[in-house]
């Protein structure tokens, strides 16, 4: 009893080369052993919140989303081509989110994944070592900046620079919101490649310039393709990501569901409307405000869906060096 | 099948016409193939500064759109229809109330889940699908846990649109990050110290208490740090949840509500008129301020406390 609570007297800092100072305690065992047990209950406690987590978020969706298409039926809901909840003339074909979410995503990717692809080529073959320390906390420090920062970049920098290049743009388009969510990916692709181009051995790249090859030929056509399961698990993981963005779509891409390929219109995705649908004054219970769930439903499957298939291609093309 | 097997192993039979046949066709071009592998390196090079390049020049738009605003009676003011008198106070402390409210709810959660994985789970079924979940969960848009926060937290417990509600959502939100930064740095305690402690006779959960968890504990503090940052710059899940656009008062208490930094910069970018935009562009001055400090916090205990074994 005593020893222990002398114990507990100092929790965080404990200093490391003492340990020795403190006497172990050879009374109490059974009562030790017995706060053993309840310890790892509590534990395991913890870690079932995570469970419970992706528990609830299910049970959540799939409660609310059944009560929407008790109203709407799923086919209504997944091929209709019309949105307009909020309007007299309710029409709840998602469509039209999709699109905007697609097509969003769509172009960040282009902008991100070459982008990100060469930098990550950059930092892991050609950079010096001073200056891939000082270039990756940059590029860290890209990923950390808050979106709504970058909405806000977006809607007064980027749009007017598109507007004054495409005059017919406008004000809120999907455009300016898919380049500055590209910026926002790069750090994303450009780490995780890396991470999968740093771990291929240095022997094969040895083996490939013994070869009579060229750095630019190591790069693209050795450490590249050994390196391609991280490359394209980083890839489908951005583009989740982009998906599933919301403050920048919600700040600079529009308010407006209308069916359209082009990104100098206005477009609403997914989840700039769950943003501004709950916003406004949705009342519980009502179709609208079951909207929110519906969507939020198919968001989370497509980006689960994505986010499984980029770790089963982690796992099953993983080339494993010794 | 056989064909091409007994081939190789014969050695070829007119080595010299072919060669020399090859040998007229092949052009190293190294010349070209240099010059090539320059483009590529600047290409590479390029890339890697487009990133640079748009941070500074987001720092400054940033800047130069909110400097002139950013006063010690704007930290201090409340939010107004008037731009000039405009303040985020109420922000701010919603944030500062957030940001402790989170860190005490996915704290332990987050520490007990990695403890429990590294250091008692043994390489269990319920250990893998803990694990395979977190991952999952680290992919979920943050728009989803709004939605899960809205649903479970504002309506089912009847929290209402309140900062614990906006705490939990946020919590649950960073638990992945925390629980994976907290795995790898007690990962990187030795085996060796642990088997020093059972040598002494202490139980495992002494082990742990007294020997893993204090040398984890920079590693875990730097995860956790980074982990709430994000949760401070997050505006998403907290629009769901309910996060008010007008705040005139001071939260005071966890069940009040409440506005944070990010959601009150959206809503000065929502305004029509373009001194509010000044207005937001100052308050992200503040924002990135907070993250920098915390970063800044976070960077110096990992140089500062890590230990390499």
């Amino acid at each position: 009893m005593g020893g222990s609570s002398s114990r507990t007297a100092d929790p965080g800092a404990v200093p490391r080369r003492q340990g020795q100072e403190r006497t172990p305690d050879p009374g109490g065992l059974s009562r030790r052993h017995r706060r053993e047990r309840w310890i790892g209950a509590l534990l395991i406690l913890c870690s079932a919140v995570s469970i419970l987590t992706t528990v609830g978020i299910v049970a959540v969706l799939l409660y609310e989303s059944l009560g929407f298409f008790r109203e709407i039926s799923p086919i209504t809901f997944l091929t209709g081509t019309e949105w307009s909840p909020q309007y007299t003339s309710r029409q709840y074909g998602v469509l039209p989110l999709v699109t905007g979410s697609v097509v969003i995503a769509f172009i960040a990717a282009a902008i991100a994944l070459p982008i990100g692809l060469l930098a990550a080529i950059y930092l892991s073959e050609y950079a010096h070592e001073r200056a891939r320390r000082v270039l990756k906390p940059v590029l860290e420090i890209l990923a950390g900046i808050p979106t709504v920062v970058y909405g806000y970049f977006a809607l007064t920098f980027v749009t007017p620079i598109l507007r004054s290049i495409w005059p017919g743009t406008e004000f809120f388009n999907g455009l300016s919101a898919a380049v500055v969510m590209g910026i926002m990916i790069v750090p994303m692709v450009s780490s995780l490649s890396e991470d999968a181009m740093s771990a291929v051995p240095r022997a094969l790249r040895e083996g490939a310039y013994a070869l009579g090859a060229t750095k630019y030929e190591v790069a693209t056509r050795t450490v590249v393709p050994a390196a391609l399961s991280g490359i394209i698990a980083s890839f489908i993981l951005a583009i989740s990501r982009a998906i599933g963005e919301t403050m920048i779509v919600t700040i600079a891409a529009g308010a407006q569901a209308k069916l359209t390929l082009n990104p100098l219109e206005s477009m609403q995705t997914m989840t700039a409307y769950i943003a501004q649908t709950s916003m406004g004054e949705a009342s519980q219970g009502s179709v609208e405000y079951r909207t929110i769930f519906a969507v939020g439903l198919l968001l989370f499957a497509i980006t689960l869906l994505m986010n499984i298939i980029s770790g089963f291609v982690l796992r099953r093309f993983r080339e494993v060096y010794e | 099948m056989s064909m091409p097997e007994r081939s190789e192993e014969r050695p070829p039979e007119r080595p010299h016409p072919a060669v020399q046949r090859d040998a007229s066709r092949f052009a190293p071009r190294l010349r070209q193939r240099a010059r090539f592998g320059t483009l590529f390196h600047g290409a590479t090079f390029a890339a890697t500064v487009v990133g640079v390049v748009v941070l500074v020049v987001l720092l400054y738009d940033v800047i130069t759109d909110g400097v002139r605003h950013l006063s010690w009676d704007f930290l201090k003011g409340f939010p107004s229809r008037l731009p000039a008198r405009a303040g985020i106070l109420p922000a701010l402390v919603g944030s500062v109330w957030t940001l402790v409210l989170t860190a005490v709810i996915a704290f332990p959660l987050g520490v007990g889940t990695a403890i429990w994985l590294e250091e008692y789970a043994p390489a269990s079924r319920w250990k893998k699908i803990v694990e395979t979940n977190i991952s999952n969960l680290a992919g979920v848009p943050s728009i989803v846990y709004g939605i899960l926060g809205l649903a479970v937290f504002v309506r089912y417990m009847v929290m209402g649109r309140s900062i614990l509600a906006a705490a939990m959502t946020l919590a649950l939100l960073i638990l992945p990050v925390i629980i994976i930064a907290s795995q790898e740095a007690i990962r990187a305690v030795p085996g060796s110290i642990r088997l020093g402690a059972y040598a002494l006779g202490a139980t495992r959960w002494e082990a742990i208490r007294y020997h893993v968890f204090p040398l984890a504990l920079p590693g875990i503090l730097t995860g956790t740090i980074l982990a709430l940052s994000r949760a401070v710059g997050e505006a998403a899940p907290l629009i769901v949840v309910g996060a008010l656009a007008f705040v005139p008062f001071v939260p005071t208490g966890p069940l009040d509500q409440f506005t944070v930094l990010p959601i009150q910069i959206f809503n000065w970018i929502n305004e029509a008129k373009v001194e509010f935009h000044y207005l937001a562009a100052a308050a992200i001055l503040v924002l990135l301020a907070v993250l920098l400090t915390m970063n800044a916090a976070a960077i110096l205990l990992r140089n500062r406390y890590s230990r390499r074994f």
